[in-house]
């Protein structure tokens, strides 16, 4: 850990930094900007956290084009609360960038778009979930997931006169407190065995001949644990929230809730799993054991398992419930249920090919949020049209937005995996993770769920280009702010799945490296 | 002095009762309560480890010092859903909240 140095520990967590003053910059706007200027506090808080994004890299620059990532720079910070390193490099950026396009998305939204106290919310949640990507102490891991989860309770209950977005919450928030009290007491069970909160200190004592006792007690800690993450990033069967939730909630905080929720908690998945239960634990530059073994049990091949099984019930389950939707933002949760199957293949894959699984999960959750965000976009703008959220009411949309209906084909052919979109390269390197892996089983079993996802999604885009609503005559005003947002996502989708994808996965691919200096 | 295990015991009871309490009771501040119940296991949980195994090192002490304040934040929230819920349906029994289903 070494000495304390303020300013050297400054970098490590700027974004939080920059977040709680962009907070602060809000509720004063939101105190004295007269009615007729208040449309500016949401492109206050776009570009603040888009500028937070890129001063974050920026100030590592030099770090992104060494080949050895982060270097001396990575490591931990603040008494071993936080670790900076590209795991948490990335992560961090795709979470800021999912608050800033949430931001912008939410301007016009009846009801929601004037209140400042909805940006000050989102920034929050923001803040919790760059919180949880750089977490490396149980104390953090706790309060990071709590500071972005209980910002989402109240953003999912925010429109207060709409009784689907209050049952919306409601459920959330049972759901959810439950979830994280079994979370919780999973960690206290895990700082009871070994009397330590940082996350090394964990694996290094678990690894050690001091610790005696045997394996049970360890894997009960590590599947309340695992429950509690599995709620977090909505794997099947601990989804029955899902679908409620993202089609009571305001539309703009369903986008932001399957995103930033989603990929923040797998950042903390990937760094709880690799460096609580190791798969080589080094103390001092020294190879203490290759595997965690504890009493004749493989604690890394439990997890291996508990991941795979888990990535193909929330596979199967969501895409073969969303064929049957008839409400697009149900549809969605269904498919971001199958999506987070697909990146827990990645999860599987890391105890025997870490580097190419992190550094898939990393850009799956990168271009997922990009992907997902362009179609709830889309959504937005149409609902608040329209008012409906039916996918049967999208028919003809080609023919009253062209535009509108391009851009949410990128997004569902992303989601799909069609190139050259960039969701082909996320699955392309998730199921090479899993071959990679020896799970070749696993990567047949995503493959033909792809094929299923790829049908609801086309159908989605044959209603739009084919079928007829009544609603088609009414052309859909989108708003300079809107504009922006679909361009910046659309633009990111192709360039990420184009010519991007190599510098972006190399990126992703240092992760791996950093994440044990 | 009483052993450790009888604390960690008292702890688990804890836990089983707010669990059971979650899954089986119909009204949303009962389930709130019952979570809190669960908190609190987690809580004599972590002192009594903090207690008997590393009294030196202050960790586990803080760690139930954030325990309770996520706590307070999250009945605060709770209530505050709750209440609205209740204003728009006159009920809080989760079963008659039901708008959402399919």
């Amino acid at each position: 850990m070494g000495e304390f140095n303020f300013l050297q520990s400054l970098p490590a967590i700027a974004p939080e930094i920059g977040l709680t003053i962009m907070a602060i910059v809000v509720l004063f706007l939101d105190l004295y900007l007269p009615e007729s200027q208040r449309r500016n506090i949401a492109i206050v808080t776009g570009v603040g956290l888009f500028a937070t994004a890129l001063l974050y890299l920026l100030l590592w620059f030099p770090t992104l084009t060494e080949p050895e990532g982060l270097g001396a720079l990575a490591g931990l910070y603040w008494g071993g609360m936080v670790r900076h390193d590209t795991l948490a490099q990335i992560f961090k950026t795709t979470v800021l960038c999912a608050g800033a396009l949430t931001a912008l998305m939410t301007i016009d939204v009846r009801g929601l778009g004037r209140k400042g106290e909805f940006y000050l919310v989102v920034i929050v949640a923001t803040l919790g979930g760059t919180l949880i990507a750089g977490a490396s102490d149980l104390i953090m891991v706790f309060l990071g997931l709590e500071t972005m989860t209980i910002p989402l309770y109240v953003l999912a209950a925010f429109r207060r006169d709409d009784k689907r977005s209050a049952e919306s919450g409601m459920k959330y928030f049972l759901f959810g407190s439950f979830a994280s009290a079994i979370l919780l007491y999973g960690l206290s069970l895990l700082y009871g065995f070994t009397g330590q909160t940082s996350l090394q200190g964990i694996a290094a004592y678990l690894g050690s001949d001091a610790f005696s006792a045997n394996a049970f007690p360890v894997l009960v800690a590590m599947t309340l644990i695992v429950v509690g993450f599995g709620f977090k990033i909505s794997a099947a069967p601990f989804h029955f929230w899902t679908p409620d939730v993202y089609e009571g909630a305001p539309t703009p905080v369903t986008a932001f809730l399957s995103v930033a929720s989603k990929a923040a908690s797998f950042a903390l998945v990937v760094r709880f799993l690799l460096m609580v239960f190791p798969i080589e634990i080094v103390i001092d530059n020294q190879l203490l054991s290759s595997n965690l073994v504890i009493n004749g049990q493989s604690i890394p091949d439990f997890w291996v398992n508990l991941a795979a099984v888990l990535a193909v019930i929330s596979m199967t389950l969501g895409n073969v419930i969303a064929l049957v939707q008839k409400n697009i933002k149900r549809l969605l949760a269904y498919s971001s249920i199958a999506q987070a199957g697909y990146t827990l293949i990645g999860v599987a894959a890391m105890k025997a090919a870490p580097e190419t699984a992190i550094a898939a999960i990393g850009f799956y959750m990168l271009m997922y949020t990009f992907s997902n965000l362009l179609a709830f976009a889309v959504i937005v703008l149409f609902s608040e049209a329209t008012g409906s959220e039916t996918i049967a009411d999208l028919g003809g949309l080609s023919r009253r937005s062209p535009w509108l209906a391009l851009m949410m084909t990128i997004a569902l052919l992303s989601l799909g995996g069609v190139p050259p979109a960039a969701g082909f390269f996320g699955k392309f390197f998730l199921f090479q993770a899993a071959v990679e892996a020896n799970l070749v089983w696993l990567a047949i079993v995503a493959v033909l769920n792809a094929i299923i996802g790829l049908f609801y999604y086309l159908t989605i885009i044959k209603v739009m280009y084919v079928d007829h609503s009544p609603y088609e005559e009414r052309e859909i005003a989108v708003s300079r702010p809107l504009a922006w947002v679909l361009g910046i996502a659309a633009l990111a989708v192709i360039v990420l799945g184009t010519f991007a994808v190599q510098p972006v996965f190399d990126w992703a691919l240092r992760s791996a490296a950093s994440l044990f200096t | 002095m009483v052993p450790l295990w009888m604390y960690l015991l008292v702890a688990a009871a804890l836990f089983c009762i707010g669990a059971y309490g979650v899954l089986s009771r119909r009204n949303a501040v009962a389930i709130l309560m019952s979570v809190e119940l669960m908190l609190n296991a987690v809580n004599i949980n972590l002192i009594a480890f903090w207690r008997y195994l590393t009294p030196q090192n202050m960790s586990g002490q803080a760690f139930a010092a954030f325990v309770f304040v996520i706590a307070a934040a999250e009945a605060a929230v709770g209530l505050a859903i709750i209440i609205s819920v209740y204003r728009s349906r006159r009920s809080v029994v989760v079963e008659d909240v039901n708008l959402l289903k399919g």
